[in-house]
């Protein structure tokens, strides 16, 4: 799947201060019988997002509608548990194209950037000061730029790491499978040496 | 030369290429499938034009989305019946061998892997499940991925993947009386934390851990997602060789004896050097439950739920949620506590070991009215084996049925939910909220403290029943 470029972004963002937000609320296991990649934002964080009759919880951020944006903000090591892509997914088809925490879970973060959604890790502190600035003004907006490595609020910025490899991926909406196509012969080379 | 680690070694023997700044191409040697995560994978494969590249170095089973009762029947959930027909036409189209429902191999994936001896020491092995991490107690380099890396192996036989820090986790001395490798590991990450050693690869070493069965060192390595770790393994030894000689699939005559000399240099060099190393004494883990909404909120059977001066106050309120949603309290005792349901199984502790352990502590005993058990072997090879050793029989002596096999429960995808608001011991990996349904109050503990929990009804010390 070729993924979305991403350079630059500024927008206002949805606070999530949870931590060890797992793949499970991120998307429960009984909406991934699909066979397809699309409509998995339906049910992003569904047994948070709606009461047990199907009803919209009001008390759930996504559910405000005073927060709104295309950036995600959680609590520390945002995305533990299991590999399943369809949390990326569901992100993604919400339409977020980044999800700020202060760590991430390995195989989340992979799956996230396969995805063209961007994972930005920042301090402890820069995080409670995102929290804290959405709690003054919902119109708060956050400015990742990938190209610098950089992300800030109101004036106070951060950097944050990326594989060379991924950034350059992101930066020009490349993905993996062609990368590695590319080496067919290399590939073919080792499994004859091993 | 300088001193390798186990992982090392395993991980350099399969590097392709080194990216210069970026990740390596990586060789995967067995790939493992199931039905949810493979789909959108082979959907990615057919728009590109492509066929699979090394099918038969692909095993496929569905496992996560089946029901455990009626296997013979079609499957009535459509999207779930649907998801099955989908791995079988994938597999068919392709060359893939599958072992699909009612095969006599069929089961959950990281079961039927090892069993049937396709799981093997020094491999490179992954799966779109987090707990393939479970291979890796034969000293296999194995760990889950996503989709799009699926759909990378089915291309190339390859992933990009930078490589992991290593963490080495010593456990010496001896376990005692009732404390089982589910206890060791629920100890371990309990101490670590759900993302203690997330950017790792960790080896578990030390004597504890090298007198488990190749059962406990398999819950052990599954358990190691838990703690964020990539991976975890263990260094391949006589209970390693002994497991795989003879299995179906595993190197036979000459081949045997080339291998199995290989397989004696997996293991870490004197000297070898580790990002992080933790020692742990066999002796002072208890019995282990979990109290709260990740695998890392556990606590010995006796002990008591932390107060607030106990947790750092900025998790404070998150540790809080996760109480009210368990209908706990700070500092809490679990003993007593009212069980309603206790399911036995999954990629965990589904094992014929698990179901010998849960056979032998309820045999002459009765399950208790108020205790819904579920009983699900982790595979058909188990299931037969449970029945030809007598063990289906002692527990339906005691009031337990025994399932079909696969994932039930541990996730929840099929029928097999666990009520709201109900609480439920259970011998598989993940406490999360809704996991085991919505609402489901989740306890992890071992076949054993599960075996105690089905006969009193409410939590109790298998060390004193047992």
């Amino acid at each position: 799947m070729p993924i979305d470029k991403f350079t630059t972004l500024e927008s206002t963002y949805v606070p999530l201060p949870v931590e060890n937000v797992d793949t499970d609320q991120i998307i429960p296991a009984r909406f991934l019988k699909a066979t397809s990649r699309e409509g998995f934002g339906e049910n992003l964080f569904r047994d948070w997002r709606y009461t047990s009759d199907g009803k919209e919880n009001p008390d759930f951020v996504l559910n405000k509608s005073e927060y709104s944006g295309e950036i995600l903000v959680g609590g520390k090591n945002f995305g533990s548990g299991s590999s399943r892509e369809h949390a990326a997914w569901a992100i993604h088809d919400y339409g977020f194209k980044v999800v700020v925490s202060s760590f991430f879970a390995d195989i989340f973060q992979n799956n996230a950037l396969n995805n063209g959604v961007l994972p930005v890790m920042v301090s402890p502190e820069f995080l409670a000061k995102i929290f804290d600035a959405v709690e003054k003004n919902k119109e708060q907006k956050i400015v990742v730029d990938l190209e610098k490595q950089s992300i800030s609020l109101n004036g106070e910025s951060e950097s944050f790491a990326i594989n060379p490899y991924k950034k350059n991926c992101l930066l020009n909406g490349f993905d993996d499978i062609d990368f590695l196509l590319a080496r067919k012969e290399k590939i073919e080379a080792f499994e004859a040496n091993n | 030369m300088e001193p390798k680690t186990l992982f090392d070694k395993v991980w350099d023997a399969h590097v392709v290429e080194k990216i210069e700044g970026g990740p390596s191409v990586f060789y995967i040697d067995k790939h493992l499938i199931h039905e949810v995560t493979s789909p959108q994978a082979f959907s990615g494969l057919e728009a590109r034009g492509m066929k699979v590249f090394r099918p038969e170095n692909t095993i496929a089973t569905p496992d996560h989305n089946i029901p455990t009762e009626n296997q013979h029947l079609t499957i009535k959930d459509e999207l779930s019946r649907k998801q099955v027909e989908t791995l079988t036409a994938n597999c068919e189209k392709n060359n893939i061998t599958l072992y699909g429902l009612n095969h006599p191999y069929n089961g959950i994936v990281h079961v039927v892997g090892p069993e049937l001896g396709h799981t093997q020491p020094g491999m490179t092995l992954v799966c779109g499940d987090s707990h393939t991490s479970t291979h890796g107690a034969f000293g296999a380099v194995a760990f889950g991925i996503g989709t799009s890396e699926v759909e990378m192996v089915l291309a190339t036989q390859c992933i990009l993947q930078p490589k992991p820090k290593k963490m080495r986790i010593t456990i010496d001395g001896q376990l005692q009386k009732g404390v089982t490798a589910k206890d060791l590991t629920l100890y371990v990450i309990a101490q670590l934390g759900t993302g203690g050693a997330t950017g790792y690869f960790v080896e578990y070493t030390g004597s504890a851990v090298r007198a488990l069965s190749m059962e406990g060192r398999m819950t052990v390595c599954n358990m190691s997602i838990e703690m964020g770790a990539r991976g975890g393994m263990i260094a391949p030894d006589q209970t390693t060789f002994d497991y795989v000689e003879g299995r179906e699939f595993a190197p036979k005559g000459e081949d045997w004896t080339k291998a199995l000399a290989k397989w004696k240099e997996l293991k870490t060099d004197e000297g070898a050097k580790f990002d992080k190393e933790y020692t742990y004494k066999a002796s002072d883990i208890e019995p282990m439950l979990t109290y709260g909404t990740n695998p890392g909120m556990g606590i010995g059977v006796s002990g008591s739920i932390p107060t607030a001066k106990d947790v750092d106050p900025t998790e404070l309120p998150t540790f809080k949620k996760s109480l009210d949603y368990m209908g706990f309290g700070l500092g809490d005792k679990l003993l007593g506590k009212k069980v309603d349901y206790v399911f036995v199984g999954s990629c965990t502790n589904g094992r014929i070991e698990d179901l010998r352990i849960l056979a032998a502590a309820v045999k002459g005993k009765k399950k208790a009215d108020s205790v819904t058990a579920w009983i699900v072997p982790g595979s058909k090879q188990v299931e037969k084996q449970a029945i030809e050793e007598g063990l289906v029989e002692i527990l339906e002596e005691a009031g337990f049925k025994m399932r079909q096999p696969g994932c039930s429960a541990c996730l929840a995808m099929n029928d097999d939910k666990i009520p709201a608001g109900k609480y439920s011991v259970s011998t598989s990996n993940r406490n999360f909220e809704g996991r085991q349904g919505p609402g489901a109050r989740t306890m992890l503990a071992s076949p054993l403290t599960a075996a105690a929990a089905a006969i009193t009804g409410v939590v109790s010390d298998p060390r004193e029943l047992f």
